[in-house]
């Protein structure tokens, strides 16, 4: 309100005349309005529209999305029961018993285990289908499709039929190694093999989402270098390991980050699969195990998805500071 | 002179076709081959009679094709109630949450707003939280919503979307400035300027979202998997958990008539529409 008074304007001379001090306002207002225009009634229903627009979902994402990473970061304070009305707050207890017990080796072992050996395998495979379909023949739309489709389908779906085809007794691959004199290996009960099993059928399943966007790098090389490379007389081999993997160095660099968090993520083939989880317990499946299994261990469940949750955060991070980087680099 | 071209052309090229065929052709088919094999192996297997799997002889084509398995299924489950459950959880998810992603998307980039960025972020942010990680405590406010055992519980804490956001902002992005400025000076309002000018003109990339969404929403396993045990609410993918615990290892025909169930619905989906999935999967890769 002072800032009436530093303004040019005549002072109100006429301290009883509320005539002419209801005009001094209105003036004020009207010189004021360019400072003042997010509050004009136009911005303000603009504002009303957007939060209609916009409200809906962000309360959905707030209330799903946002509070459980709270709640579960209180849940893991706590020596809780689920279905239960009691419990004792045990402070970073739960935590405790994970890296005292033997749990931390086992499960921290699994999961990298089937990280490293998924991200590894997809990736590898993925580049070499990648360069098999950049080729000027026929049929590469094709294959391109079909080898994208895996990562699609249902991961309950896949993990049945690789099962019977895993089955011992009754399954193709038993079937084949019989014909080789070979007896098939106990894929389930032994806890290695079980694990090993999983791996095959997750690469399976996702190779093609390496192979595709893979493919998009090496499509999306500048023509005029590899063409170069040609000219001085590098041959196949030599031009992939000097020239194209270099340069595809920023495909591979997001492939790694985002299969390293879907693979930490993995869930569905390893349930159906492996419904004990014996050998195949990664952190995701050791938090649904724990607190959806037997054990009801809500509490201990919570903190190990903690643990969870801030190893991804580290590679999502890790990722954002590489996008940054990206705009630099081209 | 011609003839001094071609001749060597024509000895590189015959050098070329086995080239082609050991470098460019066996890896496109064992490929392919590994890929659709087992898929096959599926179908075929779910058209089998009991004795034609429960056996170590191995026959590749079922003796008749019978959809004993089929029935046989629903008799153990009910079937018919998986596949009905999952038709309205995918259809009512996937109708929401591409309304949610216009709507917001459309706020985003049209409607004027003083915290636009913020809002943007806290969504973009949110696409990075793995569901995974909020099971437990989205379990525990769910079911004391009484959600549990019900539809509306499996649809609800999935609608928020961040996915579908992200990726029409980026499409309304691109959209030329001119096309809403001529609306606006006819007097349209953004409700109208959304539904007659913007979707109409975002077409393949509203059909990214849906279809993307579509697929996801059928494939999801481990938030259903937890919110019901009463098979008269399991979707599919939890249905065919319950039938491969009460069935044991025998019943393979079964499970695979189960697995055909659940995959094929989607395989027809891709085959059909695969241009639009694989670029909405792939998305991040071509934009970072």
């Amino acid at each position: 309100m002072s800032r009436v008074h530093t303004e040019p304007l005549p002072p109100p001379a006429d301290p009883s005349g509320s005539l002419s001090r209801g005009t001094a306002k209105r003036d004020n207002l009207k010189n004021s309005a360019g400072s003042k225009r997010r509050f004009s009634p136009r911005a303000r229903r603009e504002g009303l529209v957007f939060l209609a627009l916009v409200l809906p979902n962000l309360a959905l994402i707030g209330v799903f999305t946002y509070l459980p990473l709270l709640n579960n970061l209180y849940y893991s304070t706590l020596n809780w029961t689920l279905g239960s009305s009691n419990a004792t707050v045990i402070g970073l207890g739960n935590y405790v018993t994970f890296f005292t017990s033997g749990d931390a080796p086992r499960v921290l072992g699994t999961t990298a285990v089937f990280t490293l050996i998924t991200v590894g395998g997809s990736m590898v495979l993925g580049l070499l289908i990648a360069l098999a379909l950049n080729q000027r023949i026929r049929g590469t739309t094709f294959a391109r499709s079909a080898v994208f489709a895996p990562y699609v389908l249902s991961g309950v779906g896949v993990g049945l039929v690789w099962l019977f085809i895993f089955d011992p007794v009754y399954g193709v691959l038993a079937w084949f190694l019989r014909g080789f004199g070979a007896t098939s290996p106990q894929w389930i009960n032994d806890p290695d093999l079980a694990l090993t099993m999983v791996i095959i059928v997750y690469v399976w399943k996702n190779l093609g989402y390496c192979a595709v966007v893979y493919l998009a790098g090496l499509q999306s090389l500048p023509k005029d270098i590899m063409e170069a490379s040609q000219l001085d007389g590098a041959g196949a081999v030599r031009a992939f390991w000097s020239v194209k993997l270099p340069l595809i160095s920023p495909t591979t660099f997001f492939l790694l980050i985002t299969c390293l968090l879907s693979s930490l993520q993995a869930f569905d083939l390893i349930r159906i699969m492996t419904p004990l989880g014996s050998g195949t317990s990664t952190l995701v499946y050791e938090a649904y195990l724990q607190a959806f299994g037997a054990f009801n261990r809500a509490g201990y469940s919570a903190a190990i998805s903690v643990i969870l949750f801030t190893i991804l955060l580290v590679a999502t991070v890790l990722q954002l500071r590489f996008v940054e980087r990206k705009v630099h680099y081209s | 002179m011609s003839t001094t071209v071609t001749r060597p052309e024509r000895a590189l090229s015959r050098r070329n076709l086995a080239a082609t065929v050991v470098g460019g052709y066996v890896p496109l088919i064992l490929t392919t081959a590994v890929v659709f094999l087992p898929l096959l192996w599926m179908i075929l297997s779910s058209m089998k009679m009991p004795n034609e799997i429960v056996t170590t002889d191995l026959a590749v084509l079922p003796a008749q094709f019978s959809l004993e398995n089929y029935s046989a299924a629903a008799d153990k489950v009910p079937f018919g109630q998986f596949f009905l459950n999952s038709t309205i959880v995918t259809v009512t998810g996937a109708a929401i949450k591409v309304v949610l992603a216009l709507l917001t998307a459309y706020a985003l980039v049209f409607v004027r707003f003083p915290f636009k960025r913020l809002i943007f972020v806290l969504i973009l942010v949110a696409l990075m939280v793995p569901p995974q990680v909020s099971i437990l405590p989205n379990y525990i406010l769910i079911t004391g919503m009484g959600g549990r055992n019900t539809l509306w519980g499996i649809i609800l804490p999935g609608l928020g979307t961040a996915f579908g956001t992200f990726l029409l902002r980026q499409h309304f992005l691109s959209l030329p400035a001119s096309l809403l400025e001529a609306a606006e000076i006819d007097g349209a309002g953004h409700w109208r300027r959304l539904w007659r000018i913007v979707a109409p003109v975002s077409v393949p990339s509203i059909a990214t979202v849906a279809l993307v969404t579509i697929v996801s929403e059928w494939n999801e396993y481990i938030w259903p998997l937890i919110i019901v045990d009463d098979p008269r609410y399991m979707t599919l993918p939890v249905g065919l958990t319950l039938l491969r615990n009460s069935e044991g290892d025998a019943a393979w025909g079964i499970l695979m008539a189960g697995a055909v169930m659940v995959i094929v619905p989607v395989l027809i989906i891709f085959a059909a529409l695969q241009r639009y999935i694989v670029a909405g999967l792939t998305q991040g890769s071509v934009t970072g």
